[in-house]
């Protein structure tokens, strides 16, 4: 059976589910003026981040090059890049590359307009002449195969790894199965777990996919390590730790049920965009909601399925997150901030398979323009990017 | 009947895990696996929601196998039916304290 999706296709091919104008700060010292024009337009996201000035050049590049995916999100129609003038971001680029989708972008520039409130009066009269631009854009039925499905787990407990992550993989099975695309991340939870996802690399465990993948995770253990501690606290989280979860190994364990079972293509770095990709891929990220989010967005994706055994209600500003939970217990007390109960199958009413299908059917609604719960709330301005150097 | 339910997820995990609340020492598991198998075990301990317990003895230093994968190694003797948790199990990853950091 084919499953189509109405969405807003974009000059470049990509389809998005929402229509936003973007207004994205290139530096962390521009946030509060992208945030001001935020609030005043509606229809627009922004994303106050903490990166982009006094930092070693690999990292700026980094800052520069996720800004540049976030801008393609097939979920902003428009963009308007927020620049303070003197940051270590290289703005001409992020201005260039995003342009280059079709989309229409602009800049403004704090230092050169003559301070915070002329930015603001500037940037609020071009984001509401591309929010009426944006606005008559039709939906057009797509084929389900332009899906790009991000996956997340997040204040996890052991439900996770037994309901919730179960039907986030049959889910992503499905979607892989018809053509589509699904991304995975948070490389931290995959140590102990490393070896069963390099043996569903394509070209197997020591070809370049299984390889990278043990790379990727020996890089991530490397980085904690080099502490001198016990990661334990950092990873697995107190909460992860009330909840049930002993070490990281048994929360990856528990985690990497959310990739299903298909084969994996390749491992994206952490600001790359995933044009081109099919099938099933890896993204290199940390854990934590702000990093991996941001990141998961930078890939394209329209959505993220999110599952949650203790309760983590955020979200991102330009990309609906369906909150899936494990625990019967956690979803009781927090139902208004979770869309799907998971809870089920560790009570013994419904099978992985049942609960799969409902969030096969509320990923369908949230593509055609339902609304997730935290996306109704407006609980998505924590977000950064992922650095690996000082600040210096 | 047992009170408490226990699922254990591989044939050769030493642990499973209990998805009942307010579970007292002195109770008796139900362990059930995936294949719809049951044995019964009487707990040493209380144990909280999503916590697990022995289902054979371990020995300080034996592996604690979850999934049919090591999830650490025990850290101290423990007795079936008991919980393992961070006071009796260890990590085996992530470990800079037993390798030196280089920070």
């Amino acid at each position: 059976m084919g499953y189509t999706f109405n969405g807003y296709r974009r000059p470049d091919g990509q389809v998005g589910i929402r229509n936003y104008v973007g207004i994205i700060p290139s530096v962390t010292c521009a946030s509060d003026v992208a945030s001001a024009i935020c609030r005043q337009v509606q229809g627009c996201v922004t994303f106050p981040h903490h990166q982009g000035c006094c930092q070693m050049p690999p990292d700026l590049e980094r800052v520069t090059d996720t800004l540049i995916s976030l801008g393609k999100s097939p979920n902003l129609g428009a963009v308007l890049i927020v620049s303070l003038g003197c940051e270590g971001t290289d703005v001409e680029r992020l201005y260039k590359e995003v342009s280059a989708t079709g989309k229409h972008v602009e800049i403004i520039r704090i230092q050169e307009l003559g301070g915070v409130s002329n930015a603001i009066q500037k940037g609020t009269d071009i984001a509401r002449n591309m929010a009426i631009e944006i606005s008559g854009l039709q939906r057009e039925e797509t084929d389900i195969s332009e899906v790009v499905m991000s996956i997340k787990c997040g204040a996890s407990d052991t439900t996770s790894g037994i309901a919730s992550n179960c039907v986030i993989g049959y889910v992503a099975d499905k979607l892989v199965d018809l053509g589509a695309t699904v991304i995975f991340g948070e490389t931290t939870e995959f140590i102990g777990g490393e070896h069963l996802l390099a043996r569903r690399a394509v070209g197997g465990e020591n070809g370049p996919v299984g390889r990278k993948i043990y790379q990727i995770v020996n890089e991530m253990e490397g980085r904690a390590k080099a502490i001198g501690c016990d990661m334990r606290k950092g990873q697995p989280t107190p909460g992860n730790i009330a909840g049930g979860l002993s070490s990281i190994e048994e929360k990856s364990l528990g985690a990497i049920m959310k990739s299903g079972s298909r084969p994996i293509q390749g491992v994206l770095e952490y600001p790359q965009h995933a044009a081109g990709c099919k099938g099933l891929w890896i993204k290199d990220t940390p854990g934590r909601e702000p990093e991996i989010l941001t990141g998961m967005a930078a890939t394209g994706a329209q959505f993220m399925m999110f599952s949650t055994g203790r309760g983590a209600p955020q979200g991102f500003p330009c990309m609906p997150v369906i909150k899936i939970c494990g625990n019967p217990n956690t979803y009781e007390r927090m139902k208004n901030d979770m869309d799907l109960n998971a809870g089920v199958i560790i009570e013994g009413k419904n099978s992985i398979n049942e609960v799969g299908e409902a969030a096969f059917e509320k990923m369908l609604r949230v593509l055609n323009g339902e609304m997730t719960r935290n996306e109704a709330i407006q609980y998505f301005t924590s977000i950064d990017i992922h650095c690996l150097g000082p600040v210096i | 009947m047992a009170e408490v339910f226990a699922l254990k997820a591989i044939d050769h995990d030493n642990v499973a895990t209990v998805f009942t609340n307010d579970v007292k020492a002195g109770m008796i598991a139900n362990v059930a696996d995936k294949k719809g198998h049951h044995f019964e075990i009487q707990l040493l301990s209380d144990i909280p929601y999503g916590h697990k317990i022995a289902l054979c003895d371990i020995k300080k230093g034996e592996e604690i196998i979850k999934y049919g994968e090591a999830i650490g190694a025990a850290s101290r003797d423990i007795a079936a039916g008991d919980y393992v948790h961070i006071h009796n199990m260890d990590s085996q990853r992530g470990r800079g304290d037993l390798e030196g950091g280089t920070v």
